[in-house]
């Protein structure tokens, strides 16, 4: 068993996830390593849904009944957690959504109907870049198609960096906003914010962080982040699917324009016209996923109590081992940064000319579970000219074990297909 | 092993050492793509009256994929079309029979070295991959047909 400074105890991190002890294919062990699609969830953010829907499952913000306080209460509760989480200035900032997307395509509207100074028009540039999720590309493309507003990008280095040479040329005085993801899903790279915030500051532009892959492996603090809105979703951080977050700063969600209309968003209605709450309930249409935000209120709580900065250098030393250990496989060529250095814990490669689809299958075979294909970021593969890649991505529970059982799947793959 | 009922060795054969690969002059060409993966291909089909003079492709894919391109062209190039249509059918309903068919000799005899792909119907998200060249050729020659079509209409109309 290989030992690294920094790793946590897996041992005991692993029995708190039930999937994890699971076979698949007659008997082989499961290696899961396709994190940054999903993570696996803990008994405990199954023991908080479980209890939600056996105790107190009730609608929200309405009744006056024991079981819609308990209910309200323990929706609003997981809002202080999140909130606390990316320590937010305050819980009304904390905006639930159904997931990352849905918090990215919500900015991207309220900017289109909002009024100056944020309106996003004809005469006016988004900026993303060319390493973004389709999350974070297609909502914009969306804007500027309904707009008439420029849509430009940062293109990417060789070494699977952004491309801020340029950054004054990309980022004007004509920029509205720039949007751009802290660490990518495909590439694993993590981005110099405070670079790219300085200069979108210095236009007046609003700044849009994609936090999705970021959320669940690192501290993360908004205020430190210098953004106006962060997204992230529940389902990569241990919680379930259907709950995502929107941060935004105070003072912009109270001046934007609603998203989605309907019941819990409103303060009055006519048959004319109506009046909205306050954020963040302007911007929660509808009977919001109340289990799915208590869960990600446990799950929250669950990686509070082992440390974002110990799941961080866990997956730190795991990533560096994996890196060492990947370049020693023959014609193996990692898709990203080849360091460990401000990189995250996906890592992306290709493996000869095999492809990554044949490269999963004969994977699966041998219980390892990893993602291939564009990720949802095929521009990235356009630019390194390839059709796709094989993708292993970590988290707390990974081991290097792991790692080793990976390296010699990959071993098996090219003697298949040798 | 369960992977071997998936990569036959006809399949790798294929994979390896493709039949008609490389775009030729043709009637029509279609694209097609398969979003969830990113695999392409870009084919034309050639006719002569009712036969199948050339299907030629270039693309970029898995093996499953790359290998079905090669062995419908083996198959289909030299048929007439109405057979050649069958064959496509017989290849269809055997790729969504989620490996509960097991192909007899009338089926083999239709499919020939397709017949290898019966393993891979087992996994869901592999058959759109040993699809994908077959929907390209029946898209391509349909437009094949209405362009031949309307410009015989144009003719009789004239």
């Amino acid at each position: 068993m290989t030992h690294l400074p920094g790793l946590l105890d897996t041992e005991a991190i692993r029995k708190d996830f039930p999937l994890l002890d699971r076979t698949v294919h007659d008997g082989k062990k499961l290696v899961y390593l396709d994190n940054a699609a999903t993570s696996q969830k803990p008994r405990q953010v199954l023991d908080a849904l479980n209890d939600y829907y056996e105790k107190s499952n009730a609608n929200v913000h309405r009744g006056v009944h024991t079981l819609a306080e308990e209910a309200t209460a323990l929706y609003e509760g997981a809002r202080d957690r999140v909130a606390a989480f990316v320590n937010a200035p305050s819980r009304d900032e904390v905006v639930f959504t159904k997931n990352a997307s849905e918090s990215l395509n919500l900015v991207a509207n309220m900017l289109g109907w909002a009024d100056e100074p944020y309106r996003v028009d004809r005469d006016t540039e988004i900026v993303i870049t060319e390493m973004e999720h389709h999350s974070n590309i297609v909502p914009w493309q969306l804007l500027a198609q309904r707009t008439g507003a420029k849509l430009k990008w940062f293109g990417l280095t060789d070494e699977g960096r952004l491309d801020l040479s340029r950054i004054d040329e990309v980022i004007t005085e004509r920029t509205k906003v720039v949007s751009f993801v802290l660490v990518s899903n495909i590439l694993g790279t993590v981005n110099p914010v405070e670079t790219i915030v300085r200069r979108a500051q210095e236009v007046g532009a609003l700044v849009v962080i994609d936090a999705s892959q970021a959320a669940p492996h690192m501290p993360l603090d908004v205020q430190a982040l210098g953004a106006d809105f962060v997204a992230f979703t529940g389902h990569k951080m241990c919680a379930p699917t259907g709950i995502g977050v929107l941060w935004g700063r105070q003072e912009l969600l109270e001046d934007l324009p609603p998203f989605l209309g309907g019941g819990e968003m409103i303060e009055t209605v006519t048959m004319s016209s109506s009046t909205y709450a306050p954020a963040p309930h302007k911007f929660e249409a509808g009977t919001p996923p109340i289990a799915q935000a208590v869960g990600l209120g446990a799950a929250v709580d669950y990686l509070s109590a082992i440390g974002m900065d110990r799941i961080e250098a866990h997956e730190h030393a795991l990533v560096q081992y994996a890196v060492d250990r990947l370049c020693q496989v023959p014609d193996l060529r990692i898709i990203g940064p080849v360091t460990a250095e401000d990189r995250g814990a996906a890592i992306s490669f290709t493996l000869g000319d095999i492809h990554p689809h044949d490269v999963g299958q004969v994977l699966d075979e041998q219980g390892i579970a990893v993602r291939v294909g564009h990720h949802c970021a095929r521009p990235v593969c356009l630019r390194y000219g390839i059709p796709a890649t094989t993708r292993a991505s970590f988290y707390l529970y990974s081991t290097p074990a792991d790692v080793d059982a990976l390296v010699d799947g990959l071993e098996h793959v090219r003697n298949f297909f040798g | 092993m369960k992977l071997d009922s998936m990569y036959q060795d006809v399949i790798l054969d294929h994979y390896k050492h493709p039949h008609g690969r490389g775009l030729r002059d043709g009637d029509a060409e279609v694209h097609h793509v398969n979003p969830t993966c990113g695999d392409e291909i870009t084919l034309r089909v050639r006719l002569a009256g009712t036969t199948i003079e050339d299907v030629s492709y270039e693309g970029q894919g898995c093996s499953i994929s790359q290998a079905s391109a090669s062995v419908l062209n083996e198959l289909l190039v030299g048929k007439e079309i109405d057979e050649a249509r069958r064959v496509q059918e017989v290849f269809l309903e055997l790729m969504q029979s989620k490996g509960k068919l097991e192909p007899d000799d009338a089926m083999e005899e239709v499919l020939e070295d397709a017949v290898a792909f019966a393993g891979v119907s087992k996994y869901p998200a592999r058959v759109k991959c040993a699809l994908l060249s077959w929907m390209a050729w029946k898209d391509a020659t349909a437009q094949a047909l209405s362009q031949g079509g309307t410009t015989s209409t144009q003719e009789g109309t004239a």
